[in-house]
C-alpha cells in the first residue's frame, strides 16, 4: 500500500465523487452542506497528505496501483510538484463552494455536483501516474466546466461554453495520438518510466508539438488564449476561480510532467517558439488589460500574462526558472482566484462588472478595499507577497538563457503594475459616483471567511516561500538533471563572481625564492 | 460430411428459422390480437439463439471455429460475437415497439416476425465465408428491412422511406452482385479462402473492379460516405423502433461482413483496398460531422452520427491488423449500446397527446422537466462524441491505438481532429436540453421497459463501462483472431 496504510489518493477522489452523486438527489440546502463538507474533508485529507509527505524522500510517494482496466491501470502517486498543486486544488474548492453559497440559486444540486466532479478530475490529473488515466482526467474536465459555464453563466454563456469546449478539445486530441505512439514505442503507459525514456530525437519534435498544442491551449498561451477571456467573463464567480486557480495550472503541469522530461531535445529546439510566444503574450495581453472596461476580462488577460511568465520560467531549463515557474503557478492560483472572488463580491451587490460603475469603494467598504489592495499588490509582484517570489525567480532563470526574453518580460511586470493599479484606483479610490454604490455594504462574515485564508497564504508564501518550495526541490532537481545535457548555452553567460585574490600566485612563488 | 455437426454449428439460425415460420402461422391465424404473444415468443426465440451463440463464444471446445455446409458457412468466435450483438439489438427493438405502435393501434404481429427474418439474414451474413451465402444473407436482411421501413402504411413519410430504401438498396445490391460475379469470373471460385489463394499472385484488373464494386455495395449497407445518401431520409421516415433497428443490428452485421470480406477474401491484397477504406473512413467522419450541424430533427442528427461513427470503425479496418479488427469489435459493442440508448431516449420523447417529438428545439429545458432522461441523453451524446470519461471514448481509444500501432499516424491524426467537428453537434443537443429555457413539450414517460433499457445502456456507456474492459478485451481479441485464421 503506502506510507499511511490506506489509499489516501483514491479516497480523496472517492469523497467528492460520492458527494457529487449525492448532491443530485437532494434539495438545495442539503446540496450546499454536502458539498462544503466533502470539500473540507478533502482539504483535511490534503493536509494529512502534506504532513506525511517525506520531503527529500523517494520521488513518488503514496503510490497506488491496481490493474482495473485493459491497457491502462489505476495508477496514482504524487511527487512534490503534484502535492503542491493538489493542495492548491483542495484549498480553493471549499472557498469556491462558499462563494457560490448565495450567488447560485437555481439548480443548486446539479451545480454542486458539477463542482465536486471538477474536484475529482483536478486531483486525478495531478495524481495520475498512468498516461492514459491522466488523459481521461484531463479531458473529462471539459464536461462539468462546459455545464458550469453554460447553465450558470452570464448573458453570452452559450458562445463562451462552446468556445471553451471546442478549443480545448481540439488542442487535446492530437496529444492522444502522440500518447499512443509513445506507449507503443516505450511499451509502457507508466508516467515515471516514460519520463526517463529517451525517445528518438526526430520523433520528439512531433510529439512535443502534439503535447504543446494541448498544453498551450490549456495554459493558455498567445495566440490560442482567446477562449479564456470569454470563458472567464461568462462563468459564475466560483467557476472563474477554479478556472484561473487550477485549470490553467494543468497546462503548466503538463509541460513539467510531460514536455520537458520526456522530450528534452525537442524542448530545447522549440525554446525559441515558447519564449517568443511568451514575450508577445506578456506585452500584448498586458496592453489589452490596460484598456479593459470589464473587471473580469481585465483579470483574465492578466492571467494570460502571468502564465507567460510561467512558460518562460519553465523553458529556462535551470533551477531558478523551474522553481520560479512553479511558485508563480501556485501564487497565481491563489491571487487570481482571490481577485475573481473580489470581483464576485461587488458583482453580487451591483450586478455589473463595468469598472466605471464603481469608484470610491474604500470609503464605504474599507475591509474590502484592504483585501483587494493586498491581492492587487500580490498580482503586481510586490516583495512580501507570493507574486514577487515566483516572478523574480522566473526572470532570473530566463535571464541565463535569453537576456532579451528577460528584458521583455520584465517590461510586462511594469505594465502589470500599471493595469492593476489603474484598476484599483478606478474601483477603490476617488469619490462615490452613485447612490447604489454608496449603499453597498462592506464584506460580510462569509466573504471574509473566503478571502482571509487566501490573504494569509499569499503573505505566507511571500515571506517564507520555503514551506512551499521544499517539497518540490528534489523533483525540480531531478528535472534539472534530466535537462542538464541538452541545456542551451544562453546569451547572458552569467558567472559566479570571484572574490579578489589578495596575493597573486606568481608573486607568491617569487617570494619563495 | 457431418450433418449433425453442421446443424449444430448453424443452430442459432435454425432455431430462429423454425420459430419464424411457426410464428408466421400463429400470426396468420391469430390476427392482430396475437401481436403481443408473437412478440413475446420472438424475444424468447432470440434469447434462445443468444444463449447458443454465447455457448459458441465461451465454450473452449468451439475455440477453433468450424466450417459447415461445404465451406458455405462458418461458425467462429467472430461470428458468435457479432450474432450476440445483432440478437441483443433485435431484442431491444422488439421490446420498445408495442408502446410506439399502440397509438393509432398499429401494432401488427408481422413486426416482430419481420425483425426475426432480418435477424436470420444477418446471422447468415456474419457467418458467410462464401459469396453466395453473403448475398443470400444480405438480401434476406434487406428485403425484410424494406418492408419494416414502410411499416406505418398510412404514413407518407414511412412509405417514402420504404420506397427510397428499396430503390437505392436494390441499386446497391445490383452493384454488389456485379462485383461478386466479376470476382467469380476472374478467380474461378466463390469461397473467401479460394479468392484469397487466387489473389496470392496479384490482382487482375477485372478482379480489381470486382473488389471496388463489392466494397461499394457493402459501403451502402453500412451507410458509409459516399453511399450514405439514403440514411438520413430513411432514418427520419421509418417508424422510430425500426430506425433503432436499422441503426444497430444491420450496421453490426454489414460491418462484420465487410470485415470478413476484406480480411479473409481480400486479405492478401491489403494495399488494394486500404486506400479505399481510408478514403471512405475519413469522408464518413468529416461529412457525418459537418452535415449534422444544421439538422433540426433528432433522428436525422442520429443518422449523421451513425455515419460519423461508421467512419471511426472503418479506421480500424484500414489498419488490416488483428488489433484493428479487435478494436472494431470493441467499438461496435459500444456503438450498439450508445445508439440503442439514444434512440430509445428519442422513443420516449412524446408530447402530452402521445405524439412523437422529433424536433431538437422542442427538447429545450428537458433537464428541468425530465432530468433523468436528459441526463441519459447527455451521457449518450458525450459518449458518441467520444469525450472521456464516458465509455464512447474507449471505442475511439482502441481504434486510434490500432491505427497508430499500424503506422497510420496521419490517418489517426486527421480522424481524431475531425472528431471535434462531431463534438459540436452533440454539444448542441446538450445545450438545448440544459441551457435553454424549458419548452415543456415532453410528457412524462409511460413505459417502464424503455426506462429500464435506457438506464441499462446509460450505465454501460458511463465511466462504469471501463470496468468491463478487462472482460471485454479477451473476447474481442478472440473474435479478431478468428477472423485471421487463414492468415
Amino acid at each position: 500500500m503506502n506510507e499511511l496504510g490506506f489509499p489516501i489518493l483514491s479516497l480523496m477522489l472517492a469523497v467528492p465523487m460520492a458527494a457529487s452523486i449525492a448532491c443530485l438527489f437532494v434539495g438545495a440546502n442539503a446540496a450546499r452542506w454536502i458539498a462544503l463538507l466533502a470539500t473540507l474533508i478533502d482539504f483535511a485529507l490534503g493536509i494529512v497528505l502534506w504532513m506525511h509527505f517525506d520531503i527529500g524522500g523517494v520521488q513518488w510517494q503514496f503510490v497506488e496501483k491496481a490493474a482495473l482496466f485493459d491497457r491502462f491501470s489505476w495508477a496514482l502517486g504524487i511527487d512534490g510538484i503534484a502535492l503542491m498543486l493538489i493542495m492548491l486544488s483542495v484549498f480553493l474548492m471549499p472557498i469556491c463552494i462558499g462563494a457560490s453559497w448565495e450567488a447560485i440559486q437555481t439548480r443548486v444540486g446539479e451545480y454542486m455536483a458539477a463542482f465536486l466532479l471538477m474536484e475529482v478530475l483536478m486531483i486525478g490529473v495531478f495524481a495520475a501516474q498512468d498516461i492514459f488515466l491522466f488523459y481521461i482526467f484531463f479531458e473529462a474536465g471539459l464536461i462539468p466546466m462546459y455545464l458550469i459555464i453554460g447553465i450558470w453563466g452570464g448573458a453570452n454563456r452559450i458562445y463562451a461554453s462552446y468556445k471553451f469546449f471546442l478549443f480545448t478539445l481540439l488542442g487535446s486530441v492530437l496529444m492522444l495520438i502522440a500518447m499512443f505512439w509513445m506507449v507503443n514505442e516505450a511499451g509502457t503507459s507508466d508516467i515515471p518510466t516514460l519520463m526517463a525514456y529517451d525517445f528518438p530525437v526526430e520523433a520528439q519534435a512531433w510529439l512535443w508539438l502534439a503535447f504543446f498544442a494541448s498544453f498551450a491551449v490549456k495554459m493558455p498561451m498567445w495566440p490560442v488564449h482567446t477562449w479564456l477571456p470569454d470563458a472567464h467573463v461568462q462563468a459564475p464567480t466560483a467557476g472563474s476561480v477554479i478556472l484561473a486557480g487550477v485549470l490553467l495550472k494543468m497546462g503548466g503541469y503538463g509541460f513539467i510532467r510531460f514536455s520537458l522530461p520526456m522530450f528534452p531535445e525537442a524542448s530545447v529546439d522549440y525554446m525559441w517558439l515558447v519564449l517568443a510566444l511568451s514575450m508577445v503574450a506578456v506585452v500584448y495581453t498586458s496592453l489589452i488589460a490596460l484598456v479593459q472596461s470589464d473587471m473580469k476580462k481585465l483579470i483574465a488577460y492578466s492571467s494570460v500574462a502571468h502564465m507567460a511568465i510561467v512558460t518562460v520560467g519553465l523553458f529556462a531549463f535551470n533551477r531558478q526558472g523551474l522553481e520560479g515557474a512553479l511558485v508563480v503557478m501556485l501564487s497565481h492560483g491563489l491571487v487570481s482566484g482571490a481577485l475573481f472572488l473580489c470581483v464576485g463580491v461587488i458583482y453580487d451587490r451591483l450586478h455589473t462588472r463595468e469598472i466605471d460603475r464603481y469608484g470610491g469603494l474604500s470609503i464605504n467598504m474599507p475591509r474590502y478595499a484592504l483585501l483587494f489592495l493586498l491581492f492587487t499588490m500580490a498580482s503586481i509582484g510586490l516583495p512580501g507577497t507570493s507574486g514577487f517570489v515566483g516572478e523574480f525567480l522566473s526572470l532570473v532563470g530566463v535571464y541565463e538563457v535569453s537576456s532579451w526574453a528577460a528584458i521583455v518580460c520584465t517590461t510586462g511586470i511594469i505594465l502589470g503594475a500599471a493595469y492593476m493599479l489603474y484598476l484599483y484606483r478606478r474601483v477603490a479610490y476617488g469619490v462615490i459616483k452613485s447612490d447604489d454604490v454608496a449603499a453597498m455594504p462592506d464584506l460580510n462574515k462569509r466573504e471574509i471567511a473566503l478571502l482571509l485564508p487566501i490573504a494569509l497564504v499569499v503573505l505566507w508564501m511571500g515571506v517564507y516561500p520555503e514551506s512551499f518550495m521544499a517539497p518540490m526541490r528534489k523533483d525540480v532537481g531531478a528535472l534539472e538533471a534530466r535537462l542538464a545535457s541538452v541545456k542551451p548555452a544562453g546569451d547572458a553567460q552569467v558567472k559566479m563572481g570571484k572574490a579578489p585574490v589578495l596575493m597573486p600566485a606568481a608573486h607568491a612563488e617569487e617570494g619563495h625564492h | 460430411m457431418n450433418y449433425a455437426l453442421w446443424f449444430q454449428l448453424a443452430s442459432p439460425e435454425i432455431v430462429l428459422s423454425i420459430s419464424s415460420l411457426v410464428l408466421l402461422l400463429i400470426a396468420a391465424w391469430g390476427g392482430v390480437q396475437s401481436s403481443r404473444l408473437v412478440s413475446i415468443l420472438t424475444v424468447t426465440a432470440l434469447f434462445g439463439a443468444l444463449a447458443l451463440s454465447f455457448n459458441f463464444l465461451l465454450n473452449p471446445s468451439f475455440a477453433e471455429g468450424a466450417d459447415a455446409f461445404y465451406g458455405q458457412y462458418r461458425m467462429d468466435r467472430f461470428a458468435s460475437l457479432s450474432k450476440i450483438l445483432v440478437f441483443l439489438s433485435a431484442i431491444g427493438c422488439i421490446i420498445v415497439a408495442p408502446k410506439f405502435f399502440a397509438r393509432g393501434n398499429l401494432m401488427r404481429p408481422e413486426y416482430p416476425i419481420l425483425v426475426l427474418f432480418a435477424t436470420i439474414g444477418m446471422g447468415l451474413m456474419v457467418s458467410a465465408v462464401d459469396l453466395l451465402t453473403l448475398y443470400v444473407g444480405l438480401e434476406m436482411q434487406s428485403l425484410a428491412a424494406y418492408v419494416l421501413a414502410s411499416f406505418l402504411r398510412s404514413d407518407d413519410r414511412s412509405a417514402e422511406a420504404g420506397l427510397k430504401y428499396f430503390v437505392l438498396g436494390a441499386l446497391a445490391s445490383g452493384i454488389l452482385l456485379f462485383g461478386l460475379s466479376l470476382l467469380y469470373g476472374f478467380t474461378g471460385t466463390t469461397s473467401f479462402i479460394g479468392i484469397q489463394t487466387a489473389f496470392g499472385d496479384g490482382v487482375s484488373t477485372g478482379a480489381l473492379f470486382g473488389i471496388v464494386f463489392v466494397l461499394s455495395g457493402l459501403a451502402f449497407k453500412i451507410s458509409a460516405v459516399p453511399f450514405h445518401m439514403w440514411t438520413p431520409d430513411v432514418y427520419e421516415g421509418a417508424p422510430t423502433p425500426v430506425t433503432t433497428f436499422f441503426a444497430t443490428a444491420p450496421k453490426v452485421a454489414a460491418m462484420a461482413l465487410t470485415m470478413r470480406v476484406a480480411i479473409e477474401a481480400f486479405g492478401g491484397q491489403q494495399a488494394v483496398w486500404q486506400q479505399i477504406v481510408i478514403f471512405v473512413a475519413l469522408a464518413s467522419i468529416i461529412l457525418g460531422g459537418v452535415a449534422a450541424i444544421g439538422q433540426q430533427n433528432i433522428k436525422r442528427l442520429l443518422a449523421y452520427s451513425s455515419i460519423n461513427n461508421i467512419g471511426f470503425i472503418l479506421i480500424g479496418l484500414a489498419t488490416g491488423t488483428e488489433a484493428g479488427a479487435s478494436a472494431m469489435m470493441t467499438y461496435l459493442i459500444i456503438y450498439v449500446a450508445m445508439t440503442l440508448g439514444s434512440f430509445i431516449c428519442v422513443l420516449d420523447l412524446n408530447d402530452r397527446e402521445g405524439r412523437p417529438v422529433e424536433e431538437i428545439s422542442k427538447l429545450a429545458g428537458l433537464s428541468k422537466t425530465r432530468p433523468g432522461l436528459a441526463a441519459a441523453l447527455a451521457v449518450f451524446m458525450f459518449s458518441l462524441a467520444g469525450i472521456p470519461p464516458l465509455f464512447g471514448f474507449w471505442g475511439k481509444f482502441v481504434v486510434f491505438d490500432a491505427a497508430v500501432a499500424a503506422g497510420l499516424i496521419p490517418l489517426a491524426a486527421i480522424g481524431i481532429a475531425a472528431s471535434v467537428i462531431g463534438a459540436f453537434y452533440y454539444l448542441k443537443v446538450v445545450k438545448v436540453m440544459y441551457f435553454d429555457e424549458p419548452a415543456d413539450v415532453i410528457a412524462p414517460s409511460d413505459s417502464a421497459a424503455r426506462m429500464a433499457l435506457v438506464t441499462l445502456t446509460a450505465l454501460f456507456v458511463s465511466p462504469l463501462g471501463y470496468f468491463a474492459t478487462l472482460a471485454l478485451s479477451p473476447v474481442t481479441a478472440g473474435a479478431a483472431k478468428a477472423l485471421f485464421w487463414a492468415a
